[in-house]
């Protein structure tokens, strides 16, 4: 099949049983919101979906085949943003793309401008990411979202630090994503006011 | 509003070639496309020597750090000249070692932090190739810049100008021998949250051998006697680290990012 499934993965940290055989399906123009308590287990599975966290059990799989055997092809059309935003506070936003998108295809400057004139802070291009707000930083790691051309997205909690503005823009950026055809999975705990049908997985304690 | 809302996809804003198709999710790149293992390596040193020459202080500590010891070590015994020149090798070599070594834990510890090894690690380069580069680019600012400044150094230590070229080719295989068993040091403590003390435990036992042989080259460099045999030890050193401990660093690294 095509897009992402998940199938029945247990994830333990330790001594604790976080994920208790989570099991979804994310075809292409979907959008899933992952919900539930502080502690859930939300971002370990953004971070097994992703690969970066092994499953003690189930399977992640990408088009059908799990992920790790065909990694580079997945990497290749996976956009993470994790929690922190995961600038280098030394280089600039544009330099922090410029970098991002470098180590996957030839990155265009004027491009990469225009996703962060995108998510609102396209005057601070050229601004050392370590003098940013948290709010802009995030706008940043989401306009590297954007800047990947990923099929799916895979964000962690996107609208943490966003003023209303910044929630709007990425409503907008969201349905204009899932309606091009890609696949969000998406940690929020609010409502998400996107416009488009949205498919909800509640994570217990 | 914004010039990217006008184009009415989030994906490819700039794109005006949009015509139809859907830009980036339909054409997403295809694996590896574009850059190769070579490209990234250097486009991630590039990063990691820019970051280094954004904070001067971060290169210059080492320096500084080996500078002072080698001058502490003649003023506070108040030697004979003689005398020092026969602890010349086994302070500079000291020194080196432990100025490389103060840094080392922030290899990729910083990058871990604030998160952008994850994404490094997403990048779909391997883990394997940011070892490399990244301990390279460590090796370029600390080792070598070490080396670099070790004849001012050796000339305070009264060690004679004919013996600079064997102490700084011994320093620099030696510097690099230990960047490589450092990236394994730093790679298995990213995750902790004092792992300094720990690479120190880690890594300097594993070091033992580097300092007697490049002391021991460079005391024959100084007497004039032949340093053929413990060079070549430290080149074999520094050759085997070289390949074996990135697959170490990245074996750990993985580890340590799950």
């Amino acid at each position: 099949m095509d897009g992402l499934s998940v199938e029945r993965i247990h994830v333990w940290r330790g001594e604790r049983h976080l994920l208790r055989g989570v099991s979804f399906a994310l075809a292409p123009g979907q959008l899933l919101q992952v919900s539930g308590p502080n502690g859930a287990g939300k971002s370990t599975l953004l971070r097994a979906v992703c690969g970066l966290t092994r499953p003690e059990q189930g399977e992640v799989r990408w088009g059908g085949t799990p992920i790790a055997a065909v990694r580079e092809s997945f990497l290749a059309q996976l956009a993470y943003a994790a929690h922190e935003p995961a600038l280098k506070g030394d280089l600039t936003a544009l330099e922090n793309l410029h970098f991002a998108v470098s180590l996957r295809r030839r990155a265009d400057t004027a491009e990469l401008g225009s996703c962060l004139e995108r998510t609102g802070v396209g005057s601070c291009a050229e601004l050392a990411a370590r003098i940013l707000s948290a709010g802009q930083r995030r706008r940043v790691a989401l306009a590297r979202v954007l800047a990947l051309r990923a099929p799916l997205w895979v964000l962690d909690e996107p609208f943490a630090n966003l003023d209303a503005a910044g929630a709007g823009m990425l409503s907008a950026i969201l349905r204009e994503h899932v309606e091009a055809g890609g696949a969000a999975l998406v940690v929020a705990h609010h409502e998400l006011a996107v416009g488009i049908a949205t498919r909800r997985l509640e994570l217990a304690p | 509003m914004t010039p990217g809302s006008a184009q009415g996809t989030g994906v490819g804003p700039a794109r005006g070639d949009a015509a139809g198709s859907v830009p980036g999710v339909a054409e997403s790149p295809a694996p590896g496309a574009g850059v190769g293992t070579f490209g990234a390596a250097a486009l991630i040193m590039r990063r990691e020597l820019r970051l280094s020459f954004r904070r001067p202080e971060h290169l210059v500590q080492p320096l500084v750090f080996f500078l002072i010891i080698t001058t502490l070590f003649p003023l506070g015994l108040s030697l004979q000249l003689s005398q020092l020149r026969d602890m010349a090798p086994g302070v500079l070599w000291g020194a080196a070692l432990l100025s490389s070594l103060l840094s080392l834990d922030a290899l990729f510890k910083s990058d871990a932090d604030d998160g952008t090894l994850e994404q490094l690690a997403l990048s779909g380069q391997g883990l394997t190739v940011i070892v490399i580069a990244k301990t390279l680019a460590h090796w370029l600012v600390t080792g070598a810049a070490l080396v670099l400044v070790s004849p001012l150094v050796a000339t305070a230590l009264d060690i004679p100008a004919s013996a600079f070229a064997l102490m700084m080719s011994s320093l620099a295989l030696g510097t690099l021998t230990l960047s490589w068993l450092g990236s394994i040091g730093a790679a298995l403590t990213v995750g902790l949250k004092r792992g300094n003390v720990l690479i120190s435990l880690i890594v300097l036992p594993l070091a033992m051998p580097l300092l007697i042989f490049g002391a021991s080259a460079t005391e024959r460099a100084i007497s004039g006697t032949s340093a053929a045999g413990p060079l070549y030890l430290l080149t074999a050193l520094c050759v085997l680290t070289t390949t074996l401990a990135p697959f170490a660093a990245s074996a750990a690294l993985k580890i340590s990012l799950d």
